[in-house]
């Protein structure tokens, strides 16, 4: 073990049923500092911390913690916590309806007594150590957000931690909350202890970090100290893209640019939802494919559901042909001819009960409206066409969708918004979790509608995807649209450099 | 991929996994089991004559002819309670209680100030009616608001109602019981003078229709399902997930007033602390034995209805073999127990490999004697 | 948030249900504070009558200040007696919803000195715990409407007996009377005997078994009228004549108001009075009492008449029906 090192672990290996999720991964977090640990979905984080937190079982690896000799066992959550690993999640695990003092010490008093009154006096004394800005005997419910959260890592450290994890631990606060947050993790990092820090927001990582593990497909790309690499070459390392990698070619035959001389059909000022994304201008041409890039959780998906008002729109106007038009719910946009197939096909897509034929069939449906109904026969016809035209595997039109595939039942969500004949589609994230000849279809498809005078918006977590399908690319970080690429530009090094952005400065 | 793997399973379970699978095997078998079971106990279960009763009419008369008689209300009760179920995934325990308001009302209309009507117009038990129903849809749409707007569990929102439901409808007569006297009132729950068949079996025959008639000339069926299997997904194809789920509550309270209408008719007065008591709990029972889910989703309203005479047909058994019919529940639970072990899905599977066997069995024998 | 709205609603709803019932007024030195458990109005028309009938007899010009609470579950009820206790009432006067449970609640009544009128129903407690207790004798409310059954003079007595609630008090009063005199008769026989729970739609669909079966028979023998109810149109629509002129005899208890005009209109043949007008029994049993005179009988049972269709007169049906 390295001389500093509160934390060691080597060689992990983890599998799921056909998924190598861990692959040989080395981790190292030393007494005081804060270690970021980044990379996109499915990259391992969770993982990893889950196979330190004792969630999952490794199937390979030792992990040394300081103080002991040989490689420790984590068996489960409750051995975790004995050895001085804590975690703080996103979500607040604690209960609202206690007090302060309970949700700090509950689960951890010996024996049946509790001693109600040195608990609230050692609550305060740990508050007021760490300068927590709560009492003991106070509610938890009614502390804000930040203050709950402080609390838990309090609950954390004073179980004699020398490891804390923080697993997106900012999310949910605002920027003052956040400024506080930060103070403690300071305090903390002083008194010696080892802090993981899983967070999306480059900005937050720059300010709080000292050292960064970049993980990759299951992974380890490299450990660096952060004043040795810059945003662009995180960026760059998280998605695989080499930076300096100018000799990129492009697929002719799957490109395909719109006409620069036609109308903007939708057009959109200062929109905002309810999400948490900064207010944005977008528009779009006809016959055009754009798309939204940026990092998970960079707000992509929450722009475009503001444009379908999926979420609902707080702010702004939108624009059709250059006449205002209301979109507040989704079939206002619906009405206005726009599309929207969802980033989570199975939470917002697919209904999965029903049959191939009433999911292709629904959205048509609902547009021809409740006294309308289709017949058997037309939409058994329509189920036909769409099935053959896409070339959806299933057994028939009224197998229930959720026995179908990934890729077929992406096909099905879309043959439902081709059939309602959009003038605009949002496909966000068509292509995940899909085998790579129906990633091709679609992508093919995509070009040959906008070919036809379809506008496209396309996002995809894969930006050589993006590349060869987008004729525009609207950057986003931190949930704020911060530049925008065409024409020549649109190569990987300027998304990603534009991604990166250039300091802390050009944050709010 | 997917075609080759959905042939295999086909041809794997065969017969037997497509009958355990088919969502009307359920409320078959148990009515196979019950008519089985009558023929040992006693053939004369099914016997139908013709009688001659006191207002000179033909009638006919016999167990089967009580069932589908006393099944009506249960009936017509199952059509609205499956939609409540597929849109809201939960259930309405104040029907009974609702069916007590929409009588008293009736009655309320129909007999006036001195709770006596001795003659009675075909106007007022039309307006009567419209009122009664408008009524129940109204403490439906309650229901439905609370269930759809503030999110609450529909078994928790109805509640409300199931408690307060009949102190509202002894409230809305004075504590009185109103009653009919005209004869003619009777023919609602009884016999039309020439016609053999009892009223309330033609009222629902009606409902089934007009249910029939609503599935195919609205989307309701497709709303309904959706939202009940998945609301995200619906919201975002231009679904309004709130008014359905309302709707459905609605409904159900028109199901409602027409019940009522069938049990004051039958009885040419109700007694609002006992009438109805409990048939939300037969209601759910017949979704239930109708193999549809009660956590939401896709329905098949044939199954509910069907469901409903099964449970006639079991309480009408149970009393013709002289059983307490307080020892009634007692017999519903056991159908109960069996139900939801039978479509837990670890017994389904159970079943569908024991089907697969018996195949694979019947096989090997065939070879043999080949 | 959705909790909160919940626990409001619930809270409003029990608000009406409260406001319903009627709470208490201000308290005044010179009257008669007591309390009253009973049973909720809602059960029956039986109830309701009694009820009134309680509300008119205990006002302020009566010279009580009284307090009702109604429940028909007996914890309620036993936790509302320990707080009239506590508001120190002069009397207590209960009729239970069950029967058991009552002896602690009532001994502490004793030691403050909270005298405990019963009425309507009688528990399974210590009589030294209470005063006095008004009740209808049910076994009596039974044999007076055998003895007018055997009266009628039938050769064959075939009879559906529907009963109440089995193991209430009525049930136990009314079945009695009729069960020995089937054992004792060779032709009285019973052709069905089942609850109904006191529920028309239960005696009905019960009476409709047997017309289903084919099984003969010519009275109906129902423990309420509502039963009774339920059995008539069961018969009308199988197509039998009833009443004096008809074939089954109809016999009904309780006296409700319009089951008094089925006398009249000699639909129904007989039905037993279950008297809910117990409150000038109570009030001349705490007059007593105020004046120190000690009570000579601790058990009072209710007057309590038996009307036959061909003697009933209009002049009944107001004065008793209920």
């Amino acid at each position: 073990m390295k001389e500093k090192a509160v934390l060691e672990m080597k060689n992990i290996h983890k599998s799921f049923p056909g998924v190598r999720a861990l692959q040989a991964v080395d981790f190292t977090l030393c007494e005081g500092e804060v270690h970021a640990l980044m990379g996109e979905n499915g990259a391992g984080k969770s993982t990893l911390i889950k196979v330190l937190t004792g969630v999952y079982s490794k199937d390979e690896g030792e992990i040394y913690l300081k103080g002991h000799e040989k490689a420790v066992a984590i068996r489960s959550p409750q051995d975790a916590q004995n050895l001085g690993i804590s975690t703080v999640y996103q979500e607040i695990t604690l209960c609202p309806n206690l007090s302060v003092a309970e949700n700090m010490f509950i689960g951890r008093t010996k024996g049946m007594g509790v001693n109600w009154k040195s608990m609230n006096k050692m609550a305060d004394e740990i508050l007021t150590s760490l300068d927590i800005p709560a009492k003991s005997t106070q509610q938890l419910a009614s502390c804000s957000i930040a203050v709950q959260q402080m609390v838990a890592i309090a609950r954390a450290v004073d179980m004699d931690c020398k490891v804390l994890i923080l697993d997106e631990p900012t999310s949910s606060l605002d920027e003052q909350e956040v400024a506080k947050l930060f103070k403690l993790m300071r305090d903390l990092k002083s008194r010696g202890v080892g802090i993981v820090f899983v967070k999306h927001f480059l900005d937050q990582v720059y300010e709080i970090c000292d050292k960064i593990t970049v993980l990759r497909d299951g992974q380890l790309v490299g450990e660096y100290e952060i004043e040795n690499l810059p945003r662009v070459q995180l960026v760059s390392k998280m998605l695989g893209k080499d930076f300096d990698d100018t000799s990129e070619i492009k697929d002719d035959s799957l490109t395909y640019k719109g006409e620069d001389a036609s109308e903007k059909i939708f057009e959109a000022e200062s929109l905002r939802s309810n999400a948490g994304i900064k207010p944005f201008d977008f528009y779009i041409k006809k016959g055009e494919v754009n798309g939204f890039t940026g990092l998970l959780g960079s707000g992509r998906s929450e722009s475009v559901r503001a444009i379908f008002g999926a979420d609902r729109v707080v702010g702004g106007t939108v624009k059709k042909n250059g006449k205002e038009v209301k979109i507040k719910k989704p079939i206002d946009a619906m009405k206005q001819g726009i599309a929207y197939l969802p980033e989570d096909r199975k939470r917002d897509g697919i209904v999965g009960d029903l049959s191939v034929r009433e999911n292709i069939v629904l959205a048509l449906q609902v547009l021809q409206g409740f006294f309308k109904p289709f017949s058997k026969k037309a939409q058994y016809e329509f189920a036909d066409e769409y099935i053959k035209l896409l070339d959806i595997k299933t057994a028939s039109a009224d197998t229930p969708i959720k026995s179908l595939s990934g890729g077929n039942q992406q096909k099905v969500i879309l043959a439902r918004w081709l059939l309602t004949h959009p003038e605009y589609l949002i496909l966000d994230e068509p292509t995940r979790g899909i085998d790579i000849g129906t990633k091709v279809e679609i992508q093919k498809l995509v070009l040959k509608l906008a070919s036809e005078g379809m506008s496209v918006t396309f996002i995809s977590s894969e930006t050589d995807e993006m590349l060869r399908t987008c004729s525009r690319l609207i950057v986003m970080r931190d949930r704020k649209v911060v530049g925008e690429i065409s024409g020549d530009d649109m190569n990987q090094t300027k998304i990603m450099s534009t991604i990166a952005g250039g300091g802390r400065d050009d944050a709010e | 991929m997917t075609q080759n793997k959905v042939e295999k399973k086909t041809t794997a379970s065969g017969l037997f996994g497509r009958l355990f699978r088919h969502q009307l095997f359920i409320p078959i078998a148990a009515l196979l089991l019950l008519v089985i079971f009558n023929l040992i106990m006693d053939p004369a279960f099914f016997a139908i004559r013709m009688e001659i009763n006191n207002a000179g009419n033909n009638v006919l008369l016999g167990s089967l002819v009580t069932i589908l008689d006393s099944g009506s209300e249960l009936a017509i009760l199952a059509i609205g309670m499956t939609l409540v179920t597929s849109a809201c995934g939960g259930q309405d325990i104040s029907v009974g209680a609702n069916i007590a308001i929409a009588g008293s009302v009736m009655l309320r209309i129909i007999c006036g100030e001195d709770a006596r009507a001795e003659e009675v117009s075909v106007g007022i038990v039309i307006v009567a009616f419209l009122v009664a129903a408008l009524v129940a849809m109204l403490f439906g749409a309650f229901n439905g608001l609370l269930v759809a707007h503030f999110n609450i569990q529909p078994m928790v929102a109805t509640l409300i109602l199931y408690t307060a439901g009949r102190h509202i409808a002894a409230w809305v007569n004075n504590n009185t019981l109103p009653k009919i006297n005209d004869t003619s009132f009777g023919y609602i729950g009884g016999y039309i003078p020439g016609i053999p068949i009892p009223t309330p079996i033609f009222i629902a025959i009606a409902c089934m229709a007009l249910i029939a008639l609503v599935l195919k000339f609205t989307a309701l069926g497709l709303y309904t399902q959706a939202i009940g299997v998945n609301e995200n997904s619906s919201r975002l194809n231009g679904i309004n997930p709130k008014a359905i789920k309302i709707l459905s509550f609605v409904i159900l309270g028109l199901c409602v007033a027409v019940a009522a209408f069938i049990k004051v008719g039958r009885n040419t007065t109700i007694n609002y602390s006992g009438v109805a008591k409990d048939i939300e709990m037969d209601a759910i029972l017949a979704v239930a034995l109708g193999g549809n889910a009660l956590g939401g989703g896709r329905f098949n309203m044939g199954a509910s209805i069907l469901g409903a005479y099964v449970i006639q047909f079991l309480t009408t058994t149970l009393y013709a073999c002289n059983v307490e019919s307080s020892e009634l529940p007692a017999y519903k639970a056991v159908v109960v127990i069996i139900l939801v072990i039978m479509s837990a899905p670890v017994v389904r599977d159970k079943l569908k490999d024991v089907g697969k066997k018996l195949k694979s069995k019947k096989n090997v024998e065939v070879k043999e004697v080949g | 948030m959705k909790k909160k709205i919940l626990a409001l609603l619930m809270v409003a709803t029990m608000a009406l249900g409260l406001t319903a019932c009627g709470g208490g007024e201000e308290s005044s030195d010179d009257l008669i504070k007591v309390g009253v458990i009973n049973n909720d109005p809602n059960e029956s028309g039986y109830r309701t009558a009694n009820v009134n009938d309680m509300k008119a007899m205990f006002t302020k010009e009566n010279g009580y200040d009284a307090k009702f609470f109604y429940s028909l579950d007996n914890d309620e009820q036993i936790a509302q007696a320990e707080k009239y206790i506590n508001d120190e009432v002069d009397y207590l006067l209960l009729s239970a919803a069950g029967t058991s449970g009552w002896d602690s609640v009532l001994t502490k009544a004793k030691e403050v000195g909270v005298k405990v009128i019963l009425f309507d129903r009688t528990i399974d407690a210590d009589s030294s715990l209470y005063e006095a207790s008004i009740v209808s004798d049910m076994k009596k409310e039974g044999e007076t409407a055998v003895k007018w059954l055997a009266d009628q003079g039938l050769s064959e007595y075939k009879v559906v007996h529907i009963q109440g609630v089995i193991g209430s008090a009525a049930q136990i009063g009314r079945s009695g009377a009729l069960d020995s005199k089937v054992a004792e008769n060779d032709n009285w026989t019973i052709v069905k005997q089942q609850t109904a729970d006191w529920s028309q739609e239960k005696a009905m669909e019960i009476v409709q078994s047997v017309l289903d079966s084919g099984e003969e028979f010519n009275v109906i023998y129902a423990e309420n009228d509502d039963m009774a109810a339920g059995a008539v149109a069961a018969i009308e629509k199988a197509g039998k004549t009833h009443g004096v002129d008809g074939d089954i005899i109809i016999m009904g208890f309780d006296c409700n108001k319009w089951a008094l005009e089925k006398l009249l209109a000699g639909e129904w043949n007989y039905d037993g009075q279950c008297n809910p007008f117990q409150a000038s029994y109570i009030h001349d049993i705490i007059q007593k009492l105020e004046k120190g005179e000690t009570l000579t009988e601790k058990t009072i049972i209710l007057d309590e008449k038996g009307f036959d269709a061909k003697t009933i007169t209009q002049e009944d049906v107001d004065k008793y029906g209920i």
